[in-house]
């Protein structure tokens, strides 16, 4: 038994209520952006953004399509970034990953280990961040704010084999229209607790064909990580460890530019 | 930013402390606010701001704070829901860019002063009476044709009204604002009455 | 909205037209979504671009701005030509039958009647024919339509020249999918279906705008649309209250509960004239008497007695000749006529039409109050920030904090009419202080200012009652109470507005209002949200003004002998069995909603089924006297790049046009490009609501122009690209936003480029840029004045100019 969220995109109004919805209850400040020639105007997850939504404009045999992406962790089955945590922040509780801040040592290896890039750094707090589908209001029996603030029920939040049931069958309904209609993250990087219902190809919407846990996460989980607070120190003290991965650094820093760059 | 680490610790430690022990009830509509955060804070029902839908939404008020805004669930227009708009409801509260005291501005000044209420208030209701007295008329002459034969004729009639006045603005008050400006306006003799249902 | 929001879901096709619902009134939205899911409904958008409510619409039909007439037109004469009116509907509950006075004609864009010098009409001829012998002057008729001289003939051959070719040469909309917005929506035209009509500003902003919304009427009659569930004319209003200040009259030419505001014409001399003038034969109406002695009674006490007409000579009467409206009050600023200014919550740097022009007239003023939550555009209009030179304008100008909606108590009327209470959740932040508490103050201290005045021009002062309780709680309570009325002889609160009285017995501040607070409670705070309807009515949810009705004109719900058209679309029946034989009554209309309609009325008695009965003639007007014509015909928009192909009239002949400094009029050599403007949904109205926001300046921060790329290569112009747009009025610079979303039109051949840009910006706020108003000019419709934001002339460059 998990809990997740379907989003199905075919209903969605891009009103984006469910973006301030997760600033207010979460208390995220704002961050400066700019109107760069598309509504969206948030480009990606930050330290202070949890959700987004994507705007997607397509022309297709003189069909004009505007797909709304409504972003936020995928709260995988077999999460990558738990994997790596070397504080053992990471949890599952009821199919939410949540992060225990306490433990958190803001080391951002779940940052490069996760498939979706979602983990963001926060300077303020100095901690990675992310979405915990609001388990502390799920807790006491509220929705999550941004599937409550949902105008059109485009956002539902249920139990994962429900939610499923209802995005296939939804599907069916939609193939008629739409040829490419599918349910995502059924078995997308190992499934997720998140689905969405879309009404095209992935890549159209902003989200990975076939998104992957890098190897190198296995090669963590399996060879590093027992020596992970260990490595965490010397990360601390700046020592460079090369053999992590590349790709991991450039992940930590692009978050601490984009903060620098909000100041 | 509003959230100091000790808050945000407290608030993830909280939540995972809680889990397992209580269940998913998510039925009754007004579960869904009343806890956490917000627990034994009574939501206060208001209705949004922003467009005619009129939607329902709740602040959460506590010791004369804002603490949170959510939509109502027990509305039957949004059943909780909110749009970008309606879910920003608590920077409203929340906003060092809201005026917090009376503002004059001398002719040809190019700064506001504060000043207190009592003496922005008498100021304006002198400023509205000598431009009311001034420019009152009283009666007009009017031509009338008679239906019949024709004929122009003058008639006096009371028209008991200000010209130099104007009055704007009404569709972001409460009805019952409405009503007393309407009612101070036309008792004045204003008949520049306009707002942005004009528009 | 003659219906409500949560109605939607009864709907079978949404025609949103003039309207971005899902941007600007998201809700329609979760009910529309409803009504696809579970009934198949069909979400049809009509729009210059392609927004985010044509995202989710089944079909998305362009259409050049300012060709609504154009497009409703072919729609009417599609349902004509094919047949697909509700015969029965059109025959009994609209004028369809009435013959027409002989003198009437319409010809090459005139009806009868024009006079070019004044720019009207006499309308003398617009009028139905009656037989010279009949004491009653009834209007003949022919139940067959067939009379040539009918109403439905009339409306036929008038439309008849809107086929759809002509049609998509003038709104520049694919044939293909013309026919099929034509086939979708006029398949509501069946007892069991209903289609609703949603629009907003993109309707309103014209200067031939109410009749684009006479179209709609005309259409959705023909369709038998009106009173049912699903169904209606649905004005989507924009602030939370512009309903409630509409219905309290906040505008020259009304009083409350849309009385008309005398003027200075002789009939209007005492209340015996105004009364004459005002009250019709036949109707509800017939009750004016009723309605403005009891506001009389209401605002002036035991002043207004019978012996001095309840105190109308207290009202002022404006100039008959001139022009008060919004336009009107911003020219005579400009003049100079205008000393002083009360502005609450209106920022008309940002918000008025050609801000150019009336942030300059704000300049000419002595004073101005500003009474707002934010430093707005209009409060600091006279600030170097502003670009102007504070040591040369002389205005005193006071800004007074007010609180915000959850920081006080009070009611507000939504767009379906719900009149609905918000509690108090805090005091109010700061100094700050309710709108309420500071007009009461201002009441207050202009009584005390008079006092002692023996001078005649006073006593309106002196003698409007303002004896209101000082602590908030009892001072709100105590208005909404004076506006729901009072039976005066039992200091009673009336049950309901049938109670008012002519003779001064009983008071009423607004009488559409009354009963939202009566002996037995404040019922604008009713929260019972069960729907005992089962069509989403929701009757215990708050008050909907009149008498807690849902859905307006509902009498039409039902057929002649008062059984429901169809079981899908009920809403009341006649039922034999409910009537009160004692008191002589046959039957009862009962059902799913308060009637519209006198409940004891059988549908056999003479008026039984005039289902209009605010109407004189209690029937659907499909001709109606409107100051442009007795039907809706097509014009160009003050500037348009295009000759009207329809008649050698181009522009409204009606419209009034402002010769003034200031607002000139661009032409098409100069400006070839169609300009509008519209908002988005993370911003309000004149941005101060939201532009002070964080979170909301995160996710829109700039202006932007949306353009094609068609355009934007002609021009060099690449996405993202800081750009101006330049009109005969002035200039802004915005982002260009170029998208495949607006595509150029083809009118009439002719490759038509048309640009949008949000209005809501101004220098002050987080998110500030420049108002898209100083593009606008001072035209007005044609019967409201209503600005024409919404089609003019410009042109774009590459570039900050």
């Amino acid at each position: 038994m998990a809990k997740g969220y379907l989003v199905d995109t075919t209903k969605c109004i891009g009103c984006r209520g469910c973006v301030v919805a997760c600033k207010n209850w979460n208390q995220l400040p704002a961050e400066p952006t700019g109107f760069k020639g598309t509504y969206q105007t948030v480009a990606d997850f930050s330290g202070n953004t949890f959700t987004y939504i994507g705007f997607n404009e397509y022309e297709e045999n003189g069909q004009l399509k505007w797909y709304f992406m409504k972003r936020q962790c995928m709260h995988c089955l077999d999460p990558a970034c738990m994997k790596v945590c070397p504080q053992k922040a990471i949890s599952i509780v009821d199919g939410a990953v949540v992060r225990d801040y306490g433990k958190c040592a803001g080391c951002q290896y779940c940052a490069s280990a996760c498939p979706f890039h979602v983990p963001k750094y926060n300077t303020k707090i100095n901690k990675e961040t992310k979405c915990s589908m609001c388990a502390e209001r799920v807790a006491e029996g509220m929705l999550p704010a941004c599937v409550k603030a949902c105008v059109t029920g485009a956002l539902q939040f249920g139990e994962r084999d429900e939610l499923l049931a209802s995005a296939r069958e939804r599907v069916n309904a939609l193939k008629a229209e739409y040829p490419n209609a599918r349910v995502y993250g059924e078995k997308e990087a190992g499934g997720t607790n998140v689905l969405y219902v879309l009404a095209d190809v992935p890549s159209k919407y902003g989200l990975p064909e076939n998104p992957q846990v890098s190897a190198l996460t296995t090669a963590w989980q399996n060879y590093v990580k027992p020596y992970g607070p260990w490595l965490i120190a010397l990360t601390a003290a700046g020592s460079i460890l090369s053999f992590f991965s590349t790709r991991l650094l450039k992940v930590g820093q692009r978050a601490h530019e984009e903060e620098s760059l909000h100041g | 930013m509003r959230i100091t680490r000790r808050e945000f610790l407290k608030i993830s430690s909280a939540a995972i402390a809680t889990l397992p022990v209580l269940g998913f009830d998510l039925t009754p509509a007004m579960a869904q606010i009343g806890e956490f955060r917000i627990k034994n804070v009574k939501p206060v029902p208001t209705i949004c701001p922003y467009c005619g839908c009129g939607c329902g939404l709740v602040v959460y008020a506590a010791d004369g704070k804002v603490i949170a805004t959510e939509g109502d669930p027990d509305h039957p227009i949004n059943q909780g829901s909110t749009c970008a708009k309606g879910a920003a409801l608590y920077q409203i509260y929340d906003n060092p860019r809201r005026m917090r005291k009376p503002l004059y501005r001398a002719p040809y000044s190019n700064h506001w002063e504060e000043k207190d209420w009592d003496w922005v208030l008498d100021r304006i209701v002198e400023r509205i009476k000598a431009t009311r007295d001034k420019n009152f008329i009283t009666k007009e002459t009017v031509k009338v044709k008679d239906e019949k034969t024709g004929v122009e004729r003058d008639v006096e009639i009371n028209v008991n009204r200000t010209e130099a006045i104007a009055t704007l603005g009404g569709a972001a008050l409460d009805n019952e604002e409405c009503y007393l400006y309407t009612k101070l306006a036309r008792s004045l003799g204003v008949v520049y009455v306009e707002h942005q249902a004009r528009l | 909205m003659t219906n409500h929001w949560v109605d939607l879901r009864n709907t079978d096709c949404a025609l949103i037209i003039g309207s971005n619902a899902a941007e600007n009134h998201p809700m329609s939205f979760k009910w529309l979504t409803e009504a696809r899911e579970k009934r198949g409904a069909k979400i049809i958008s009509v729009d210059p671009r392609f927004t985010r409510t044509s995202a989710r619409a089944d079909i998305y039909a362009p259409m050049r701005s300012g060709t609504d007439v154009a497009f409703i037109g072919g729609l009417i004469n599609y349902v004509i030509q094919n047949n697909l009116y509700f015969h029965d509907y059109v025959v009994n509950y609209t004028n369809a039958a009435y013959i027409i006075d002989d003198g009437y004609e319409f010809k090459d864009g005139l009806f009868s009647g024009y006079d070019p010098e004044q720019r009207m009409y006499d309308q003398k001829t617009w009028a139905y024919k009656t037989d010279p012998a009949d004491p009653d002057k009834k209007p003949l008729k022919d139940p067959t339509l067939q009379n040539p001289r009918c109403v439905f003939q009339l409306l036929k051959k008038h439309f008849e020249r809107y086929d759809v070719d002509t049609v998509c040469k003038i709104t520049g909309t694919p044939k293909d999918v013309y026919l099929k917005v034509a086939e979708t929506f006029a398949a509501t035209g069946k007892p069991d279906k209903s289609g609703t009509i949603c629009y907003a500003m993109g309707t309103c902003q014209h200067s031939n705008a109410s009749q684009n919304i006479r179209a709609y009427s005309i259409l959705q009659l023909l369709l038998g649309n009106m009173g049912i569930p699903g169904g209606g004319i649905n004005a989507l209003r924009g602030e939370s209250n512009v309903q409630g200040s509409t219905d309290m009259g906040l505008l020259s030419h009304l009083l409350t509960a849309y009385l008309n505001a005398p003027t200075n014409d002789a009939a209007y001399k005492d209340l015996a004239g105004y009364i004459k003038k005002e009250t019709p034969k036949w109707g509800f109406k017939t009750n004016t008497p009723k309605w403005i002695i009891s506001m009389l009674k209401a605002w002036y006490g035991d002043a207004a007695t019978k012996e001095n007409d309840y105190c109308y000579q207290y009202l002022p009467k404006r100039d008959a000749k001139r022009n008060f409206t919004h336009i009107g009050l911003f020219e005579a600023m400009y003049e100079g006529k205008i000393k002083g200014a009360l502005i609450f919550g209106a920022n008309p740097v940002v918000g008025g039409p050609n801000a150019n022009k009336e942030a300059k007239a704000l300049e000419n003023l002595d004073w101005m109050v500003a009474v707002d939550l934010w430093e707005t555009e209009t409060s600091t209009f006279w600030s170097r920030e502003a670009g102007a030179d504070p040591s040369k304008i002389k205005t005193e100008v006071f800004f007074l904090p007010a609180c915000s909606s959850y920081e006080k108590q009070g009611t507000v009327s939504n767009s379906g009419r719900w009149i609905q209470f918000r509690w108090k959740a805090v005091d109010p932040l700061g100094e700050s202080r309710s709108d309420l508490e500071i007009l009461y103050e201002l009441g207050k201290r202009i009584k005390e200012a008079y006092a002692g005045s023996t001078d005649p021009k006073d006593k309106p002062l002196l003698d409007m009652t303002w004896d209101y309780p000082e602590e908030e709680e009892k001072l709100l309570d105590e208005v909404q109470r004076e506006i729901n009325g009072y039976d005066l002889t039992t200091k009673k609160l009336l049950p309901k507005f049938a109670d008012l009285k002519d003779d001064g017995t009983t008071s009423c501040g607004v009488w559409i209002y009354c009963g939202m607070y009566t002996e037995e409670g404040n019922k604008t705070q009713k929260r019972d949200n069960k729907d005992t309807t089962g069509i989403g009515q929701y009757p215990n949810w708050a008050f909907a003004w009149p008498v807690n009705r849902r859905i307006i004109y509902n009498r039409c719900s039902a057929d002649l002998s008062g059984n429901p058209w169809s079981e899908a679309k009920k809403v009341i029946w006649w039922d034999p069995t409910k009537g009160d034989p004692a008191k002589g009554e046959k039957g009862k209309w009962v059902g799913l909603d308060v009637p519209d309609f006198i409940a004891t009325v059988a549908p056999s008695d003479p008026d039984g089924s005039k289902p209009f009965i605010m109407h004189p003639d209690g029937v659907g007007g499909l001709f109606a006297k409107m100051a442009d014509g007795p039907f809706p015909e097509h014009y160009e928009p003050w500037e348009s790049p295009v000759q009207n192909i329809l008649s050698s009239i181009q522009f409204d002949p009606a419209a009034k046009i402002w010769q003034s400094p200031m607002n000139e009029q661009g032409t098409p050599d100069k400006y070839p490009i169609i300009g509008t403007t519209y908002r988005v949904v993370e911003h309000w109205q004149a941005g101060a609501m939201t532009r002070n926001l964080p979170w909301l300046a995160e996710l829109m921060p700039n202006v932007f122009v949306e353009m094609s790329e068609e355009l934007a290569k002609e021009k060099g112009i690449q996405n993202g690209d800081l750009v101006t747009v330049e009109s005969a009025r002035g200039k802004v610079t915005a982002v260009a936003c170029v998208t495949r979303r607006f595509k150029p039109f083809n009118i009439n051949g002719k490759i038509v480029h048309e640009i949008g840009i949000l209005w809501h910006y101004g220098y002050k706020g987080v998110a500030v840029g420049d108002p898209a108003n100083r593009l606008t000019p001072h035209i007005g419709d044609a019967n409201s004045n209503t600005p024409e934001y919404k089609a003019w002339l410009c042109d774009v460059f590459k570039g900050v100019k």
